[in-house]
C-alpha cells in the first residue's frame, strides 16, 4: 500500500517548504496550524533556526475557532504581530484543518494587506504535499509580487529590449548574468555548500545575479529581471522560472552545476541566451496574458530545456552503441534516490565522468518533464523497496538504507529534506553540491 | 553566522513584572514562536518507553514529519511506522478504511509482530467524525494477538482539554489488566505518569524501601510483561502533573488506591505529602523531617556561597513548579531575575501570589510570544539558567540541563537541585549543542 511506511521517513512537507524558501527574505510567514508545524519545521527542516532570525510563526488554531470559522482572530493576530515586527511581506500557509474547513486564505490575505499596507499573499499548501510543492509556490509568489522591471535594468524588458539591442547597450557582461532558482538548505545544505554552485558557474564566466533564496535579500531577488537566463537548480525553482519567463521573457534551463556536467549546463545557458535574443516583445506580452499557469501546466513542462536529461540522452545513445543489451538503464549500475534536478544532474555528471550508467528514482511529487529516460517516479516505501531489489550501487540518504538490498554498495548522500538534521554534522564535512564529484 | 533582526522591539506583551502579571495567563494568546530548544519530551519519546510497543501514526505529511524524525533521532525508527493521508482520503469519506488497511499493511510487513500497537489518530479523524470504534474493532479482529492502544495526536484540542501528552499518559496504561493483587504486589507501589524514574535517593523511595516496599516505575520497565505487571501493586502514585489524569484513571479502573504527590519545593508541602502517604499505607515514619530540612538549608547555603548575586533565570520546562522554585531560591537569598513561561499552573497560585508580594520586580517572560524571536538573547551579565529555554533565551552557557523536573523529589530533590546549581555555576556547557537535542535523556543521534 503506497500510503503505508514501515521504516523510512517522509520528505519535508509543503508548509515547511514555504518557510524554507522565504526564510531569508525579511517577510513574516504564518502557518495556520494548531501546533506542531512550527516545531517540526524548526527542528527538522530548518538548519538556520538557531543562528539566524526569521519571522516564522504558527497561528495556534484551536478547535473552537476552526469550527466557528473565527478568521477574525487569525487576522487580528497577524496584524498585531505585523505592526510590531514590520515585515517586508506576509505569507500565509495552510495546514490540513484550515484546508478541510475551506478557509479563504486569498481573502484573508487581501484583508490583511488592506489593513496593514504590507504585501500579503497566500501560498495554497495543505500539509499533504512535499516541500517542492510548497517552496516552489512560495518562490513563484515572490516572482509574481516582487520582481518588477522598475526595480531593475531589465535584460528583456518588453518595451525597450529591442531598442537596447539596436543601440548596442547590451554588453557581454549582461549576457552572462544569471539567477539560480530553487536554492534552499533542504536540497543544498548550508549556505557555503549552495555557494559552490555560484563559484562553479563563475568559473565559466557567469555572473550570479541572485540566488533564490539563500544568501540574497528580497531586494536582490527583486532585480531578477536583470538576468539573461535563469537556471532551475532544483525543482523548487521551476515555477518561479516560468513566472520570470512570462513576465520578462527570461529563458530558463534546468540543471544544477556539478562536476563535468557544469560545462554542459553552461553551454545550454549560452544557447538559451542566444535563442532568447530573438524573443519578440509581443511574445512577452502574450505570455503576460496567460498569467496563471495551472499546477498541471507547471508540472508538465516539456523536457527540452532540462539539460541533464538531454545530456543523458546523448550519453545513453553512446552506451547503446557501445555496450550490450544488459547495460540499459533498467539495469543501471548506479541508482540515485532524491530530488529530480539535483540527482538528474549528478547522474549526468557521473555518466560523463565515469561512463557508468545511472538511474534516478524520484520519490517526490513533481517530476513531470524532469526525469531522464530510464529514471522513475516512485511512490511510497513499498514501491521504492521493490525498485531497489536488484540495485547494485546505491547513493542516497542514509535513512534509505533499511530498505536497500543487504548486498548493495551504499553511498551516503544525506538530504536534509529527508533525514532532517540527523546527518548535518556529516553534511558540513562534505563538499558542496557542485563539488560532489 | 549569527544574524539578528531588529532588536529595538518593545518587549511589552512578551515580558512583565510579576506584580503586574495576570494569573494564570500573563500573556495574550496570539501567533506563536517556537524556540530551537527541544529537550522536553513529546508523545513519541513517551510512547517509546513502553517496551514491545510499536507506534503507528495516521496523518498528513507535515504532521508526520516531526514524529517520524523524532523516532529516527532517538534511534528507534524500527519501532515507528505510519500511514500518510492525502486529500482524497478526506474527501471520499473512507478515512476509516485507509486507516485500517494502512495499519494492517504496516503490521503485515513488520519482521516481528509487536506486543502492542500505539495507534495515533489525529485532528482530521476528529473533524471528519471518523468511527474510531470501527477502526479498533476491525484491527482487533485482524490481529487478536496485538494490543491496540488508542492514542491521539490532536493538538488542535490542546487549549480546551487534555493535551496530546496528557492523553497519551492516560491511554498508555489501558493495557494494564484488572485482577487481584498478588502477595508480591501487596508489597509493591507503582509510580506512573512521568518520563523519568525518581532518583534512588528521593524521599519517596527511601520511605517506601525502609517500609519494605518495592517500587515499580513505568520508565524503567524492561519488557512488555514487566510493563503489564505495573497493575500488580498496592497503590498507584503520580509525581508529575501531566501524568496525574492518566494515573488516576488507571488506578480507578484497576481498583487501586491513588495518590498525587507532585514534586515541589516547599518543606511543608513535602511533609504533607509524605505524611499523607504514610497514613494511608500505615508506613513507619522513617524520615527525620527536621534533619532533612537542615540538610536542605545547608545545601542551599553552600549553593548560595557559590552562586552569590549571580542573576538566575528559570524556565517552565525545567520543572513543573517554576514559581515554587523561584520562591524557594528567593527566600534563601538567591537573586532570581526572571522566569520564562507562557502560563502558570493552578497548583502554583499561592507561590505566584507570594512572589507578587515579596519579589514584585521579578520578570515573567513569554517563550512563544512573537517578539521572543527578535528580542535580545544575551544579558549584560551572564545568567545562571535553570532549564534549557532559560539558557537559550539568555544566551547563557552556565545552566542546569534538565527538563520536566527529571527525577527530583522532596527534600532530596532540593539538595540535588542545589548541587546542580553549583555545578552549573562552575562549569560551562555547550548550550547550542545540548538544547537542540530532542527528548532530554533519550538517545540522540544528531
Amino acid at each position: 500500500m503506497r500510503q503505508a511506511y514501515r521504516i523510512i521517513p517522509i520528505y519535508t512537507a509543503d508548509v515547511s517548504g514555504v518557510c524554507s524558501a522565504l526564510y531569508e527574505l525579511g517577510g513574516m510567514t504564518v502557518m495556520h496550524d494548531p501546533s506542531g508545524c512550527n516545531s517540526t519545521y524548526n527542528t527538522h527542516d530548518e538548519i538556520r533556526w538557531y543562528d539566524e532570525d526569521s519571522l516564522i510563526f504558527i497561528s495556534g488554531l484551536t478547535e473552537i475557532d476552526a469550527i466557528m470559522g473565527n478568521d477574525e482572530k487569525f487576522i487580528h493576530d497577524i496584524e498585531e504581530a505585523a505592526s510590531e515586527l514590520k515585515p517586508r511581506f506576509i505569507a500565509l500557509a495552510s495546514s490540513p484543518i484550515p484546508y478541510m474547513n475551506g478557509t479563504d486564505f486569498p481573502a484573508i490575505a487581501e484583508v490583511t494587506e488592506q489593513d496593514t499596507g504590507i504585501p500579503t499573499f497566500a501560498v495554497p499548501t495543505n500539509g499533504m504535499h512535499d516541500y517542492v510543492h510548497g517552496a516552489g509556490m512560495a518562490l513563484e509568489a515572490i516572482a509574481e509580487h516582487f520582481v518588477n522591471e522598475d526595480r531593475c535594468e531589465g535584460f528583456y524588458p518588453a518595451d525597450c529590449r529591442n531598442d537596447k539591442a539596436e543601440a548596442g547597450i547590451e554588453n557581454e557582461r549582461d549576457h552572462r548574468r544569471v539567477n539560480l532558482l530553487g536554492v534552499t538548505p533542504l536540497d543544498f545544505g548550508p549556505l557555503d555548500h549552495a555557494e559552490t554552485m555560484k563559484h562553479s558557474l563563475e568559473q565559466y564566466g557567469w555572473q550570479i545575479n541572485s540566488m533564490w533564496a539563500m544568501g540574497d535579500s528580497l531586494d536582490q531577488l527583486s532585480k531578477s529581471a536583470d538576468a539573461a537566463v535563469n537556471v532551475v537548480v532544483s525543482s523548487v525553482g521551476l515555477r518561479a522560472a516560468k513566472v520570470l519567463q512570462r513576465k520578462f521573457g527570461t529563458p530558463y534551463v534546468v540543471g544544477a552545476p556539478v562536476g563535468r556536467f557544469t560545462e554542459k549546463l553552461s553551454e545550454a545557458m549560452e544557447a538559451a541566451v542566444s535563442s532568447a535574443k530573438g524573443f519578440a516583445a509581443s511574445e512577452i506580452e502574450k505570455n503576460a496574458q496567460t498569467r496563471h499557469l495551472s499546477e498541471t501546466e507547471a508540472a508538465q513542462e516539456p523536457a527540452d530545456n532540462v539539460v541533464y536529461a538531454a545530456c543523458r540522452k546523448v550519453s545513453e545513445n553512446l552506451q547503446d552503441a557501445n555496450k550490450a543489451e544488459e547495460n540499459t538503464r533498467h539495469q543501471a549500475e548506479i541508482t540515485l534516490i532524491g530530488e529530480p534536478v539535483t540527482m538528474g544532474s549528478l547522474a549526468a555528471a557521473i555518466e560523463l565522468q565515469y561512463g557508468r550508467s545511472v538511474r534516478v528514482l524520484c520519490p517526490l511529487e513533481e517530476t513531470e518533464g524532469l526525469l531522464a529516460p530510464g529514471d522513475e517516479a516512485v511512490c511510497g516505501e513499498e514501491m521504492m523497496e521493490e525498485k531497489l531489489k536488484d540495485a547494485g550501487i546505491i547513493a542516497a540518504d542514509p535513512l534509505y538504507r533499511p530498505i536497500c538490498p543487504k548486498d548493495a554498495q551504499f553511498y551516503e548522500l544525506p538530504h536534509i529534506a529527508f533525514s532532517g538534521r540527523i546527518y548535518l554534522k556529516k553534511i558540513k564535512q562534505m563538499p558542496g553540491f557542485a563539488d560532489l564529484i | 553566522m549569527l544574524k539578528r533582526l531588529g532588536e529595538t522591539v518593545d518587549p511589552k506583551g512578551a515580558a512583565t513584572a510579576i506584580k503586574d502579571a495576570e494569573f494564570p495567563a500573563p500573556f495574550a494568546s496570539e501567533l506563536e514562536f517556537n524556540s530551537p530548544v527541544h529537550g522536553t519530551w513529546n508523545i513519541v519519546h513517551t510512547g517509546m518507553q513502553v517496551p514491545g510497543a510499536h507506534q503507528i501514526y495516521v496523518c498528513a505529511d507535515n504532521c508526520m514529519r516531526g514524529v517520524v524524525l523524532t523516532a529516527a533521532e532517538m534511534n528507534e525508527a524500527e519501532r515507528f511506522s505510519f500511514v500518510i493521508l492525502k486529500e482524497e482520503h478526506l474527501l471520499n469519506g473512507n478515512l476509516e478504511d485507509i486507516t485500517i488497511e494502512g495499519v494492517a499493511d504496516v503490521i503485515e510487513r513488520l519482521e516481528q509482530k509487536p506486543k502492542a500497537v500505539f495507534l495515533f489518530t489525529v485532528c482530521l479523524h476528529h473533524f471528519l467524525g471518523s468511527d474510531l470504534e470501527r477502526i479498533y474493532d476491525e484491527l482487533g479482529k485482524r490481529f487478536p494477538e496485538i494490543c491496540f492502544v488508542r492514542c491521539f495526536m490532536d493538538p488542535i484540542m490542546r487549549k480546551s482539554g487534555l493535551t496530546p501528552d496528557q492523553k497519551l499518559r492516560l491511554s498508555m496504561y489501558d493495557p494494564l489488566k484488572k485482577g487481584t493483587v498478588t502477595e508480591e504486589g501487596q508489597r509493591r507501589i507503582s509510580i506512573l505518569g512521568s518520563d523519568f524514574a525518581l532518583d534512588e535517593t528521593s524521599d519517596l523511595k527511601r520511605l517506601l524501601r525502609c517500609n519494605d516496599y518495592r517500587i515499580k516505575e513505568s520508565p524503567v520497565c524492561e519488557s512488555w510483561e514487566d510493563y503489564l505487571s505495573l497493575s500488580d501493586c498496592r497503590m498507584m502514585l503520580n509525581c508529575y502533573p501531566s501524568g496525574k489524569a492518566g494515573t488516576e484513571w488507571a488506578a480507578e479502573r484497576l481498583g487501586r488506591p491513588f495518590m498525587y504527590m507532585p514534586s515541589c519545593f516547599d518543606y511543608d508541602e513535602i511533609i504533607g505529602q509524605l505524611e499523607a502517604l504514610s497514613e494511608s499505607m500505615e508506613l513507619l515514619g522513617v524520615l527525620d523531617y527536621e534533619g532533612e530540612k537542615e540538610s536542605c538549608e545547608a545545601a542551599l547555603h553552600e549553593a548560595l556561597l557559590e552562586v552569590g548575586d549571580w542573576p538566575i533565570a528559570i524556565d517552565g520546562t525545567f520543572h513543573p513548579r517554576p514559581m515554587g522554585l523561584a520562591r524557594l531560591l528567593i527566600s534563601h537569598g538567591f537573586y532570581v531575575e526572571r522566569i520564562y513561561l507562557d502560563a502558570i499552573s493552578p497548583e502554583e497560585e499561592n507561590d505566584f501570589k507570594w512572589l507578587q508580594q515579596h519579589a514584585p520586580e521579578l520578570m515573567l517572560l513569554a517563550t512563544v510570544q512573537v517578539k521572543m524571536r527578535v528580542l535580545p538573547r544575551k544579558t549584560e551579565r551572564e545568567m545562571l539558567a535553570l532549564g534549557q529555554k532559560a539558557a537559550w533565551f539568555t544566551g547563557s552557557r552556565h545552566f542546569v540541563n534538565m527538563v520536566q523536573g527529571a527525577g527530583l523529589y522532596g527534600f532530596d530533590g532540593i539538595r540535588r537541585l542545589a548541587h546542580l546549581m553549583v555545578e552549573a555555576a562552575r562549569e560551562e556547557k555547550e548550550t547550542p549543542d545540548l538544547v537542540i537535542r530532542k527528548g532530554w535523556g533519550c538517545e540522540s543521534c544528531i
